[in-house]
């Protein structure tokens, strides 16, 4: 399973890549899209929503199942990737560059509580 | 993928082949079964709907019944006209309880004065139950066979597939024949869950994954999992036992009064004469509150079993039973119980999903044409 170094992870399966103004560009890794399988549905946030850290804010499914897609940290929506969201089946092909929104975080802070590469990695056992 | 707790579970004869193939196992009716391959559902669905997908179906209870009183205890059980079965000829039957509920949906076939009764997996318990409980007094005996393995060829290229090892060709829909393929018996129906053409091939579980392997040389068959087996039966529009009937839902109801043979319906030459027959011949005449239909939701997201039906003021007037994305389609597909009133005015309807209204339109099954070779 391929877990890029230069992004952080959360143990709910989001990629976390932090930009240089200092927003965060969130996807899920190539772990989630592999156990969930065929992506069929994915349901964006409202760009200039707030969300709190661990909040549910899109969803994703699969053909079969339903699972939710995490905020990593508090902050505000400033983007989104309609695209994705057209062919959602982008994420099984390319999970790292399928990102589905961009927050801009309250509390910088916040992102010490995210894993690494080798940490989650090694979190998946 | 294979994870400690699944080593209690039973195993199919085609089990190294699954793992060989990347299959990723799961707990289904006490067995590990192959929910997907590396191809993943998408890819089996298409490829069986385009070629040949192979199924291992060996989990589904395979039940002998023999003797000359056979035909007569199956049919004080089923729903089926199992006299007017000939020999070579497979039916689709219902095993009903007393209140006319549904125990099973099974396949019975008849070659000569014996019987061969295919069950779900996850029923075989409850039905070998009802058997006992009504266990034959004539010259009649049945028998669970652990010593079959099942597997179903499925798709436009199955008889191509199969015909170099046993000679199908001349088979149309619902036959059935005991054949020789270089020794090995096998017991053949050109039958399937998947609204293709195709073949269900029960055969000894010593040989099985041999011969398994001998219709995998083939370079149109794909191992094809319990995820593409589930698109594909609910694009055909047929029921998932535990999803869209079971002991507290009558034939009718469930869109499947045809599977009550003429002859064992009011006015037939044996009418009733089957647990629950009140119950279910009633319903022809007094048609049921509810009554499974297909459904059509608006936009991209698949609409699950559970979600509630409701009607233009909110009155709650149904339930989605199987509902999924449709991979011929490109879009979801559901099927479900809604009040009948309902289904003849044809008033809006939607469900709501994560606080949105999502339109829901009651659509004819199956939503991908059948093809069988009648």
């Amino acid at each position: 399973m391929n877990h890029p170094d230069n992004l952080l992870y959360t143990d709910t399966h989001e990629w976390v890549r932090v930009e240089q103004d200092g927003t965060v560009v969130v996807g899920i890794t190539d772990h989630a899209q592999d156990a969930l399988g065929d992506v069929v549905f994915l349901q964006l946030p409202d760009v200039g929503r707030k969300v709190a850290r661990t909040e549910s804010l899109a969803v994703i499914e699969s053909v079969k199942s339903a699972s939710d897609i995490h905020s990593p940290v508090s902050g505000t929506v400033t983007a989104i990737n309609p695209p994705v969201a057209d062919q959602p089946e982008l994420i099984n092909k390319d999970p790292y560059g399928s990102w589905m929104f961009v927050i801009k975080p309250d509390n910088a802070a916040e992102l010490d509580t995210l894993m690494k590469a080798s940490a989650y990695s090694s979190s998946l056992g | 993928m294979e994870t400690p707790d699944q080593a209690v579970l039973r195993r199919t004869p085609f089990h190294p082949q699954h793992l060989a193939a990347g299959a990723k196992m799961v707990p289904f009716a006490g067995y590990s079964m192959p929910i997907q391959y590396p191809a993943g559902i998408i890819q089996e669905h298409l490829h069986t709907r385009s070629h040949a997908g192979l199924f291992d179906v060996s989990h589904m209870g395979q039940i002998d019944v023999r003797g000359p009183a056979a035909c007569a205890w199956l049919e004080s059980l089923t729903t089926a006209d199992l006299a007017g079965l000939a020999s070579g000829r497979q039916t689709y039957a219902l095993l009903p309880n007393s209140a006319g509920g549904i125990i099973d949906d099974l396949m019975i076939q008849r070659l000569g004065d014996d019987f061969h009764v295919v069950c779900n997996a996850s029923r075989l318990a409850d039905v070998m139950a009802q058997l006992a409980a009504h266990a034959p007094t004539g010259d009649c005996t049945y028998a669970l066979r652990e010593d079959l393995a099942l597997l179903a060829l499925q798709g436009p290229l199955a008889e191509t597939v199969l015909q170099p090892l046993a000679d199908v060709a001349g088979m149309r829909f619902l036959d059935v024949r005991s054949l020789d393929a270089g020794g090995l018996p096998l017991r053949i129906s050109r039958s399937g869950y998947t609204g293709e053409d195709g073949f269900e091939i029960s055969l000894p579980v010593a040989s099985a994954a041999a011969f398994a392997d001998r219709l995998l040389a083939h370079s149109d068959v794909r191992w094809t999992g319990l995820g593409a087996r589930d698109t594909l039966r609910l694009e055909a529009g047929m029921c998932l036992y535990g999803n869209d009937i079971d002991e507290t839902t009558t034939p009718v109801s469930a869109s499947i009064g045809w599977a009550i043979g003429a002859a064992r319906r009011a006015g037939g030459a044996r009418a009733g004469g089957f647990p629950g027959a009140a119950v279910i011949l009633g319903e022809f005449s007094a048609p049921p509150a509810r009554v499974r239909v297909g459904l059509l939701p608006e936009g991209r997201a698949p609409q699950r079993a559970g979600t509630k039906i409701l009607a233009a003021d909110g009155r709650e007037v149904g339930v989605i039973t199987s509902g999924n994305h449709s991979p011929s389609l490109g879009k979801p597909v559901a099927m479900g119980y809604v009040e009948r009133s309902v289904k003849l005015s044809g008033e809006a309807l939607h469900i709501e999903s994560r606080g949105q209204k999502v339109p829901v339109a009651i659509a004819t099954m199956p939503f991908v044409p059948t093809r069988y070779r009648r």
